[in-house]
């Protein structure tokens, strides 16, 4: 993928046009070019060697592996496709199971992720809220409530929240307009943000005991749901400086000419941030497909996702299967880096750049 | 538009000017115009059930668990409230080991550190209570100060006297080396790839490519790396005369050695925002600054650094609340040995919760949730905060 800036690539400068340029401004002498250089080439060299290593260990034999360090394919060790004949004809099914599972969950997290989550920085950017204090304060309550009934003295979760949710109700219509102190946009913002500082080890025992009542784990639904929520404070965090970049006035126009806030935000503000949008996509899109945590605890046979599959490699007794956790590695890259071109088409001047700018 | 009892009220939007009021709308269906009255709850909606259910709901229960003696039973569990037992058995009774460390007496060194950084803060404190900090921003730095205070006595009991320091300083370790060596790094890189050099698209490509793999994937992946005896680098261990060396068994190597693997993944992250904040500085004022003859650093400092700041600040905070929950890494390269020196809070957690010792687990969630809270609040209202003000 390229983050190469549009006017350069106007210029329809190659590589090579560019190094016999007439020197312009602020051009570096050759002393400091070499270093630039030889930066360059070493960060290249500490990036790309794991990577080469994985690739090369995935086409050698157990023997090649645990005889030490061997280099070169067809110099060092003969190469050999046992581990990718494994994978991907013996055991084809094996395989295939946890990538067709990632696929899905990713997808579907990502997709339901990026809807829920720009709709609500949509709405944070433009719309004005005002919750009362007192009425935010009555909701914990009642789901502390709920949460002590279950826990401790062993309520029907049904009952408890049903209950619960009654009694807000009740009150916050009895008591609502009392309440005075109220909250601001930012205050919600910077709640939805602060959800990302959950560590998931917080988070994922309730979670899990959560649907195990409901008897969802395991599911690519648990999974998908579970993502979207994890992701959902960096869309809103991103897409919020992204809508809050974009100009009113087209959308007060569309307004005064009788759309409803729905068409305006897809016919409108949506393409206009589709920038922010791809980026954010691939971005939360990579996390959901390598998600570890999460999936080992509410995933064990049918959901199991790719992740869960390079982690089974390490085959207890008989040590850590490297040749074929190097297929398997391989394998998942593949989908992101197609993401990411496909993304970056829509990415013109530099992925994430107006998201964080603020 | 009416006002409605749920949790996020409404107010009259602000945005529409008075003129539109005048506009003769065009008539619309009931069903349409009730859904677009209640479109702001629409919007919004979604998003907020979703985040309370997930988030709030399980607070709340991993707070009950942490104040509660936990029992597995066959078929279930009984839960027993304990207070705050759990809490304080982690910092002052038998955890305290492993989640602060081994204390003995403190050195002078430490003492000496300490009452520095004491010294530090009351300045900072004094030099903010003349100022115009509103009452609630000055018992907010109070609180950041007493946090740090705190956490530095730990280093001075910890590290600076010798003895050995638990999984929080361990997190602290990874993620203030972590994200200082990264950012200097990811700053660098982008600086030099935001030049006119030759194949700079093949270079943001490589320096990309990390990002895209499973962290767990890089966790097996480093430990061949650090494989002194069949990894790659055997030979370079042996002419160093270190080929017994396993550099899994002293802390200090092990613990640089999964910031390594951890810098590897998250540069690529931290280049690419600052590569995008960098190519949106002004070109102009770049190039009056060559024209006025100043150096590339002055350059650097007084045009560049602060318009790409508010960006650094922000990418700085998201990969340090990344670094708070690094667990898949130490789990992979070294289980968290040797001993406990490379365990994060988060795998402290999950070793816990395997035990299984769900009350335990709780509360060193809980513990690692307060410092990530108090420093990451702090670092986005001191410093994020001021910078966007800067620009704006």
């Amino acid at each position: 993928m390229t983050f190469g800036d549009p006017t350069q690539r106007a210029r329809g400068s190659s590589g090579i046009g560019r190094f016999f340029e007439a020197p312009q401004i602020g051009r570096m002498s050759p002393a400091s070019r070499l270093i630039v250089y030889s930066l360059l080439l070493f960060w290249s060299a500490f990036v790309l060697f794991p990577l080469y290593w994985i690739v090369i260990t995935s086409v050698k034999l157990p023997i090649d592996v645990n005889d030490g360090p061997a280099y070169l394919p067809f110099i060092d060790f003969a190469p050999n496709m046992h581990a990718w004949r494994d994978l991907l004809v013996l055991d084809l099914a094996e395989t295939v199971k946890p990538y067709r599972n990632s696929v899905i969950i990713a997808l579907f997290a990502t997709i339901a992720c990026m809807l829920i989550g720009s709709m609500a920085a949509y709405a944070l950017a433009r719309i004005e809220y005002k919750p009362k204090f007192g009425t935010i304060l009555l909701f914990v309550v009642a789901m502390v409530g709920a949460s002590v009934s279950v826990g401790i003295w062993g309520v029907d979760w049904r009952l408890a929240a049903a209950s619960a949710g009654a009694i807000f109700v009740l009150l916050a219509r009895a008591l609502g307009r009392r309440f005075k102190r109220s909250v601001g946009n930012g205050d919600i913002l910077f709640w939805m943000i602060s959800q990302r500082i959950l560590p998931p080890v917080v988070t994922v025992v309730p979670v899990y005991m959560m649907f195990q009542s409901v008897r969802l784990l395991d599911t690519h639904f648990a999974l998908i749901v579970t993502y979207t929520v994890v992701n959902l404070p960096i869309v809103v965090w991103l897409m919020y400086d992204f809508f809050s970049g974009i100009p009113k006035d087209l959308e007060e126009s569309a307004q005064l000419d009788g759309a409803s806030r729905l068409t305006v935000f897809y016919e409108i503000v949506l393409p206009l941030a589709r920038t922010g949008l791809a980026a954010t996509t691939l971005l939360v899109l990579i996390f959901s497909w390598n998600e570890y945590v999460v999936a080992l605890f509410l995933s064990t046979t049918n959901a199991q996702t790719m992740p869960i599959l390079v982690a089974a490699m390490n085959g207890g007794e008989k040590g850590v299967l490297w040749w074929k956790m190097c297929v398997v590695i391989i394998i998942m890259i593949i989908p992101v880096v197609l993401m990411a071109l496909v993304l970056q088409r829509f990415i013109s001047k530099g992925i994430l750049l107006g998201a964080v700018k603020g | 538009m009416t006002t409605q009892d749920s949790v996020v009220g409404v107010s009259q939007s602000g945005s529409r000017s008075p003129t539109a009021i005048a506009v003769e709308l065009p008539p619309r269906g009931g069903f349409a115009e009730w859904f677009d009255n209640q479109s702001r709850q629409f919007f919004i909606m979604p998003a907020v059930i979703m985040i309370l259910v997930f988030s709030i709901f399980p607070l709340i229960a991993s707070l009950i668990l942490s104040l509660s003696r936990v029992r597995l039973r066959a078929g279930g569990y009984n839960v027993r409230f304990v207070g705050l037992r759990n809490f304080e058995r982690q910092i002052f009774g038998s955890e305290q080991f492993h989640f602060l460390g081994t204390f003995t007496s403190i050195s002078p060194l430490g003492w000496l550190f300490a009452i520095a950084v004491a010294a530090l803060l009351i300045w900072w404190l004094v030099r903010c209570f003349r100022g115009s900090v509103s009452l609630l921003g000055f018992i907010g730095r109070l609180i950041t100060a007493g946090m740090i205070f705190g956490l530095s006595l730990m280093f001075a009991a910890t590290l600076l006297s010798g003895n050995q320091f638990g999984t929080l300083g361990v997190t602290l370790f990874y993620v203030l080396v972590g994200c200082a060596v990264q950012f200097l790094i990811g700053l660098g890189l982008a600086v030099i790839c935001a030049q006119p050099i030759w194949g700079r698209t093949f270079f943001r490509v490589v320096f990309f490519l990390p990002m895209m793999i499973t962290p767990i994937g890089i966790g097996f992946g480093f430990r061949m790396m650090a494989d002194t005896t069949k990894g790659p680098f055997s030979p370079v261990w042996q002419w160093f005369g270190l080929r017994d060396f396993a550099w899994a068994a002293d802390p200090w190597a092990a613990r640089t050695f999964i910031v390594i693997g951890d810098s590897w993944q998250w540069i690529p992250f931290i280049f690419v925002v600052l590569l995008a904040a960098l190519e949106n500085v002004p070109r102009d004022m770049v190039e009056a600054g060559h024209v006025d003859g100043a150096s590339g650093w002055q350059i650097f400092r007084e045009i560049t650094w602060p318009s790409i700041a508010p960006v650094a600040a922000t990418v700085i905070l998201i990969r340090a609340i990344e670094a708070f929950k690094l667990v898949d890494l130490p789990n992979i390269m070294t289980s968290g040995g040797p001993g406990i020196s490379t365990e994060s809070m988060t795998l402290h957690a999950f070793f816990a919760w395997r035990a299984p010792d769900l009350a335990q687990s709780a509360a060193v969630s809980y513990l690692l949730l307060f410092v990530a809270v108090v420093l990451c609040v702090s670092f986005f209202n001191l410093v994020v905060l001021k910078r966007r003000a800067a620009i704006a």
